[in-house]
C-alpha cells in the first residue's frame, strides 16, 4: 500500500455544536492514494459533519484540510466547488441517482460539469459501467435497478472523472447483507483501482471489514481500531 | 336517517375503518400546508365571485328592464301592437274591441318623447278604456291643486313615473316642454303614475291630445286588450281569432312574447358572459388539480404506508376527495359572498350590462337569485371535487410497496406519451362545435369549446415531450441546461401539473384576443365603408325633414349632393327585438351602395327589392332570391336582392329604396342626412349654412356629426363592450400565474435532495439557478406555446361558430401577433422568475442536510 504524500491531510481539526458541546477536536487524519479508511463511532459523534468539512461543505473551528496538496481553509465557496467537482467523489447512503437521466448520464454527471466532451464523457461513463458490471446497461433508468445495482452506479459516479478523494457516507446503510457486501468488495476493488484516497463513514461492522484502516471518532479526536 | 345512510356509504367505501387515520392525514395536511389550501380556496373563490357576480348584475339589469317594460305596458297581459312608429289606423279599435272573447280594449299612442334633454316614453291613453284594462297608466295628482284624477281629462295634463318625476327635476304644476314626432307641446306636470313602477322612464296624456297635439291623428300605436275571461276561455284559440282581424302593420303581443323580447336583446352577451366568467371558475379547478397532484405526490408515502397498514384504495380516494370538497366548500362559500359584494359594486359603478350599452337605464340595486347562488356554489364544489379525483385515482393507484421504496417516484422517460386521450376529446370537440344552435344560443359550441380546452390540456404532456425531445437528444450544451432539459423530458407530466390552468386560462384569453382582434378590424373596416359622407345629421324625438326642406338644403352651396334616409324599428315578430328598417334611394338596383356579401341577378317580377343584412338574414332565414313579407304595407310581396355586412344592428336591418318606401307607406318624412360636400367646399360654412336654413324648432332636435366621430364613438363603444371580458380574462390568467408560480415553487422545493446531492458533485448555486431559469422558461415557453395554439383553435370557434350563432355576424380571422407575442413573453419570464425564487429557496437549505436521508 503506498504510503507517499496523503491525498487528503488533515490537521489538529476542531468542531463544535451550538451550546457548551464540542464534537472533536485536535482531530488528525492522512488518507494516502489507494487507501480505504473506515471511521466508525457512536451516533452524534459528529462522523457526517467530519465528512462534510473533508468536502467543503461545512466549516472547522480549527485546524486544517488539505486535499491534492489544496488547502481547504484559503479557498472562497467557488474554489471549494470547483475543488469538489474535480477532486473529491461521493457516496451516499441513498444513491441520489437522477431519475430523469439515463444511467450513462448519471455516471457521466462529473465529467460533464468540467468538460463539453459529450462522447468522451460518454465513452468514460461506459467504461465505469463496464467495471461496475453494469455495462450495456447506460440507457437504462433508474427504475430498472435494484438497489444494490443504484449503489454501484453511484460508485461508478464517485470515481468516473478520478478524484483524488472519495467521500462515502454509510454507502450500504439501504442494502440487505449480502449485497451490501458484494457492493463493498466492488467498491474497494474500484477504490484501490483508481488510486483515490477513500474515507467512509459506517456504523456497519461489515462495512469497516474491508477497509484498510479502522478508526473510531470520539470527542477527542480519531482513535485508531485496526491498523493497515 | 341521513347519518344511517352516511355511515352505510362510508362504510362500504373503507372509510369507517381509516377515518381517524384519515383525519390525521388530512388534518396534518392543513396544518402544515395552509397556503397551499387557502390559495386553492381563494381560486375556487374568484371563480365563484365572478360567475355569480356577472349573474347576478346581467340578472338584476334585466329585472329592472322588465320592470321598465311592464310599467309601460301597464301590466297588459295581451296588446295588438304596430309593427313601426308609423302605428296603425285607429279604425282597427272597434273591430278589435267587437271581437269575440274581448272585454274590453285600450288605445294607446305611444312616441319617442324628450322633456329637459331627458328620453321618455309618452303614452296617450284614452282614461275610460284604461281604468278597465291597464289601470296602471292611470295618473294621480297626490299633491297640490285639484287632488284626484280629474285633471286626467285635461288635454294638457301630464303624468310622470317616479323616475320621469326625478330625472326632469319636475314637480306637480311644471310646466315641462316635451317634444315628440318632431312637435314641441308645453304641458302641466298634473301629477304621478304610483303603479308605474320604480325603473321605467313614462309620461302619461290623455289619447286625443296626444293624437292631436303630436301629429298622430287617426294613428294609434298599441292596443291593450282584456280578455273577457281568461281563466275559463282559450287564450290560443282567443289569441288566434284576434290575429286574423289584425291589419298587416300590427302584431299580437303577449306578456311572455315581450319578456322574450326584452331578453333576446341582450341575452346572447349575457350568456357569453356568464360562459367567460366560468373560464376563471375552471382556472380555479385546474388551480386545485395542481395543488392536489402534487400534494399527493408529497404524501404519497405516507399513503403507501396507511395501504400497507391495512387501508382501501378507496379511503385513499376519499381522503383526497374529502380535501377538494372541504377546499371547495369554503372556496364557494366565500366566492357567492365575495359574488353578492362585487355584483353590488359593478351595479354601482359600471351599471347593469357592465358597460356595453344594453340597458340604458340600469338597475336600481343587486336582485339575488337564491337559484343562481346555489348552481355556482355547485360548480365550485364540482370544480374542486374533479379536480381531486384525478390525483385521488393516482394515489389510489400507486403500488404501495414500490411507492414505500421509490418515494412515489413513477416517472419513465422511455414511456411514451399518450396522445389519443387529447386527440379523441379534440375531435369530440371539432364535432361538437359543427352543431347548430339550440335556443338561438350557441350551446354546443360551448361545448365544442369546453372539449376543445380539455383536450387540449390532456395534450401538454404529450406537447411538451414532442416540443423538447429534439433538444433532449441532441442537447450538446452546458450541464445545468442539459439537466433542465433532461428533467422536463423525462416528467413533462410535472410541466403539465403546472401548466394546466395557464395553458387553459391563457388559450381562452387567445381566443378571446384573436376574436375581439378580428371583430374591431372587421367593425373598422366596415365603418370605413359606410361613413362616405363628410358629415352627417341625424334628427330625435321623432322629427323629420320634409321634401321641401330637402329641397333647399341639397340646394346649399358647397354641397356636392345629400342623402337623405328614414330609418325606423320594425317588429316582425313580437317575441323578438325590432330590426332596422331603412329607406334610402338606390339609383343602381343592381350595385346598392353597401357592403353587400351576397346578391341575386334579378329579382321576381311583383316584388318590391330589399337588401338584408347579414344577422337579418341569419335571424329570420331570408336568402338572397327569397321572397319574404315585411309588415308595412299590406300585401306587398317583397324579395331579397342581395345580403349586406352590418356590425351596427344586431337585431338585423333592411334597406328598401325610399321610393318604395314612400310609396307603400306614404310616409315622406326622412330622419338622417349623409352630406358630401363639393370638392373646393370647406366643411366649416357648409355646416353653419345647413343649421341655418333649418326651422328653429328642427335645429334644436337635429344631431350633427363627423364621420371621424362617428367611427370615434363606435369604436370607443366596441372598445366598451368587450372592457369586462378583459377584466374576466386578465382574472383567470392571474389565477392561473398563481397556480404555475405555486407548482412550480412545490415541484422546486420537493427537488431539494436533488439540488443537495448536485451541489456535493460541484454544480454551484448559480448552476442550479440556471437550470432552473432554463427549466422555467422551457415551462413557460411550452404554456405559452400550448396555450396560443389551443387558442387560436378556439378563435375559429369563436369567430365561426360562436359569434354567428350569438350575434349573427361573421367575420374572418385576425391574428393579434402583439397579444400572442407579450403572452408568451410575461408567460415565459413569470415562469423563469417563479422558478428562480423557488430554487433560491431550495438551495438556501443546506446542501448537507438536502441529500440526508431522512430529510
Amino acid at each position: 500500500m503506498a504510503q507517499t504524500v496523503p491525498r487528503l491531510l488533515v490537521r489538529a481539526l476542531g468542531k463544535s455544536v451550538p451550546g457548551p458541546r464540542r464534537l472533536f477536536q485536535h482531530l488528525d487524519l492522512a488518507v494516502a492514494s489507494g487507501e480505504l479508511v473506515a471511521i466508525v463511532g457512536e451516533s452524534g459523534v459528529g462522523k457526517s459533519t467530519l465528512l462534510n468539512i473533508l468536502a467543503g461543505l461545512d466549516a472547522a473551528e480549527a485546524g486544517s484540510v488539505t486535499i491534492a496538496g489544496t488547502d481547504l481553509g484559503p479557498l472562497n465557496e467557488a474554489a471549494r466547488t470547483k475543488l469538489r467537482r474535480e477532486q473529491i467523489g461521493f457516496v451516499f447512503q441513498a444513491f441520489h441517482i437522477l431519475p430523469y437521466l439515463t444511467l450513462r448520464q448519471n455516471v457521466a454527471l462529473p465529467l460533464a460539469l468540467v468538460s463539453p466532451d459529450a462522447r468522451a464523457a460518454e465513452r468514460r461513463a461506459n467504461a465505469m459501467l463496464d467495471a461496475v458490471g453494469l455495462g450495456g446497461r447506460g440507457d437504462g433508468y433508474a427504475r430498472d435497478l435494484s438497489g444494490g445495482e443504484l449503489q454501484r452506479v453511484a460508485i461508478a459516479r464517485a470515481l468516473v472523472h478520478r478524484p483524488a478523494l472519495i467521500l462515502a457516507d454509510e454507502p450500504t446503510g439501504n442494502l440487505d447483507p449480502e449485497t451490501a457486501a458484494r457492493v463493498l468488495t466492488l467498491f474497494a476493488e474500484a477504490v484501490r483501482h483508481h488510486d483515490a484516497a477513500c474515507v467512509m463513514v459506517t456504523h456497519s461492522a461489515q462495512s469497516a471489514m474491508i477497509a484498510d484502516r479502522v478508526l473510531q471518532l470520539n470527542a477527542d479526536g480519531l482513535v485508531e481500531l485496526r491498523g493497515g | 336517517m341521513q347519518m344511517v345512510w352516511w355511515n352505510c356509504v362510508a362504510a362500504k367505501s373503507g372509510l369507517m375503518s381509516g377515518r381517524l387515520a384519515l383525519r390525521w392525514l388530512i388534518g396534518g395536511e392543513w396544518r402544515f400546508h395552509p397556503a397551499r389550501f387557502a390559495m386553492t380556496a381563494i381560486a375556487i373563490a374568484v371563480g365563484v365571485a365572478l360567475g355569480f357576480a356577472v349573474h347576478l348584475v346581467n340578472g338584476s339589469a334585466l329585472a329592472s328592464f322588465n320592470g321598465a317594460m311592464r310599467g309601460i305596458s301597464g301590466g297588459a297581459a295581451l296588446s295588438v301592437r304596430a309593427t313601426s312608429p308609423l302605428g296603425f289606423d285607429e279604425q282597427t279599435y272597434p273591430e278589435i274591441a267587437r271581437a269575440e272573447g274581448v272585454a274590453d280594449a285600450s288605445p294607446v299612442v305611444s312616441l319617442n318623447a324628450r322633456a329637459r334633454d331627458v328620453r321618455l316614453t309618452l303614452l296617450g291613453v284614452d282614461i275610460t278604456r284604461a281604468a278597465a284594462v291597464t289601470p296602471a297608466l292611470i295618473g294621480m295628482n297626490l299633491r297640490g291643486p285639484g287632488a284626484g284624477n280629474e285633471t286626467a281629462f285635461d288635454e294638457t295634463a301630464l303624468f310622470l313615473s317616479h323616475q320621469a318625476m326625478a330625472r326632469t327635476h319636475a314637480r306637480v304644476g311644471t310646466q315641462l316642454a316635451v317634444i315628440a314626432n318632431g312637435r314641441t307641446v308645453l304641458l302641466r306636470v298634473a301629477g304621478t303614475l304610483p303603479a308605474a313602477g320604480d325603473t321605467a322612464e313614462l309620461a302619461v296624456m290623455d289619447i286625443a291630445a296626444a293624437q292631436w297635439r303630436f301629429g298622430r291623428l287617426g294613428r294609434i300605436d298599441r292596443l291593450d286588450i282584456a280578455l273577457s275571461d281568461p281563466a275559463a276561455a282559450d287564450p290560443a284559440a282567443a289569441e288566434a281569432k284576434l290575429r286574423a282581424r289584425l291589419p298587416p302593420n300590427a302584431v299580437l303581443s303577449s306578456e311572455a312574447a315581450q319578456t322574450a323580447q326584452s331578453d333576446a336583446v341582450s341575452r346572447a352577451y349575457r350568456v357569453n358572459l356568464d360562459m367567460l366568467a366560468l373560464v376563471a371558475l375552471l382556472t380555479g379547478g385546474f388551480l386545485v388539480y395542481s395543488a392536489q397532484s402534487l400534494s399527493v405526490v408529497r404524501r404519497q408515502r405516507a399513503f403507501a404506508l396507511l395501504r400497507t397498514l391495512g387501508m382501501d384504495r378507496h379511503s385513499v380516494i376519499a381522503a383526497v376527495v374529502a380535501e377538494g370538497l372541504a377546499i371547495g366548500l369554503i372556496g364557494a362559500s366565500v366566492g357567492l359572498a365575495s359574488g353578492y359584494a362585487l355584483a353590488w359594486a359593478a351595479l354601482r359603478w359600471l351599471g347593469g350590462d357592465l358597460g356595453a350599452g344594453y340597458f340604458g337605464g340600469g338597475a336600481n340595486g343587486v336582485v339575488f337569485q337564491p337559484g343562481a347562488a346555489a348552481v355556482f356554489l355547485a360548480l365550485g364544489l364540482l370544480a374542486a371535487v374533479l379536480g381531486s379525483a384525478v390525483p385521488a385515482w393516482t394515489a389510489a393507484r400507486a403500488a404501495p410497496a414500490a411507492a414505500l421504496k421509490n418515494a412515489g417516484d413513477v416517472r419513465d422517460p422511455r414511456q411514451r406519451v399518450a396522445w389519443w386521450p387529447a386527440a379523441v376529446l379534440m375531435a369530440a370537440g371539432a364535432g361538437a362545435a359543427l352543431m347548430p344552435p339550440v335556443a338561438r344560443l350557441p350551446l354546443f359550441g360551448y361545448i365544442g369549446m369546453a372539449l376543445l380546452l380539455a383536450g387540449g390540456v390532456a395534450g401538454v404532456p404529450w406537447f411538451a415531450r414532442a416540443l423538447i425531445a429534439p433538444l433532449a437528444h441532441r442537447w450538446r450544451g452546458a450541464v445545468p441546461d442539459m439537466l433542465a432539459i433532461r428533467h422536463l423530458y423525462g416528467a413533462p407530466g410535472e410541466a403539465a401539473t403546472a401548466l394546466c390552468g395557464i395553458v387553459a386560462s391563457t388559450a381562452l384569453m387567445i381566443a378571446m384576443a384573436t376574436m375581439v382582434s378580428s371583430f374591431r378590424g372587421a367593425v373598422d373596416d366596415w365603418l370605413g365603408s359606410v361613413l362616405d359622407g363628410d358629415v352627417y345629421l341625424r334628427t330625435n324625438a321623432g322629427a323629420s325633414f320634409d321634401p321641401a326642406l330637402r329641397a333647399r338644403l341639397s340646394a346649399i352651396p358647397g354641397v356636392a349632393s345629400m342623402t337623405f334616409s328614414r330609418q325606423l324599428p320594425l317588429t316582425i315578430a313580437p317575441d323578438r327585438p325590432p330590426l332596422a328598417l331603412i329607406a334610402r334611394p338606390v339609383q343602381d338596383r343592381t350595385n346598392p351602395p353597401l357592403a353587400l356579401i351576397a346578391r341575386v341577378a334579378q329579382t321576381p317580377t311583383n316584388t318590391v327589392p330589399v337588401w338584408v343584412s347579414e344577422p337579418a338574414q341569419r335571424l329570420y332565414g331570408w336568402n338572397p332570391g327569397d321572397t319574404i313579407a315585411l309588415p308595412i304595407a299590406g300585401q306587398t310581396r317583397f324579395s331579397v336582392a342581395g345580403v349586406w355586412r352590418d356590425y351596427g344592428r344586431q337585431a338585423g336591418a333592411v334597406l328598401i329604396d325610399d321610393r318604395d318606401y314612400e310609396r307603400l307607406t306614404g310616409d315622406s318624412g326622412r330622419d338622417q342626412i349623409a352630406v358630401t360636400l363639393a370638392r373646393e367646399a370647406q366643411l366649416a360654412p357648409v355646416v353653419r349654412s345647413v343649421l341655418a336654413a333649418l326651422p328653429p324648432a328642427l335645429r334644436s332636435q337635429t344631431e350633427m356629426t363627423e364621420p371621424a366621430t362617428l367611427r370615434r364613438f363606435a369604436l370607443a363603444l366596441f372598445d366598451r363592450s368587450f372592457a369586462v371580458t378583459y377584466v374576466l380574462e386578465a382574472v383567470a390568467i392571474l389565477v392561473g400565474l398563481a397556480g404555475v408560480a405555486a407548482t412550480l415553487s412545490a415541484q422546486t422545493i420537493a427537488r431539494a435532495q436533488e439540488f443537495g446531492m448536485l451541489r456535493h458533485l460541484g454544480v454551484t448555486r448559480q448552476q442550479v439557478s440556471r437550470m432552473l431559469a432554463a427549466q422555467g422558461v422551457i415551462v413557460g415557453l411550452t404554456g405559452a406555446l400550448a396555450g396560443i395554439a389551443l387558442g387560436l383553435i378556439l378563435a375559429q370557434v369563436l369567430i365561426h361558430v360562436i359569434n354567428p350563432q350569438s350575434f349573427n355576424w361573421t367575420m374572418s380571422t385576425r391574428i393579434p401577433f402583439g397579444t400572442l407575442a407579450g403572452v408568451a413573453a410575461a408567460l415565459t419570464g413569470a415562469a423563469a422568475l417563479t422558478a428562480i425564487i423557488a430554487g433560491r429557496h431550495a438551495t438556501a437549505q443546506s446542501a448537507i442536510l438536502s441529500v440526508r436521508e431522512d430529510w
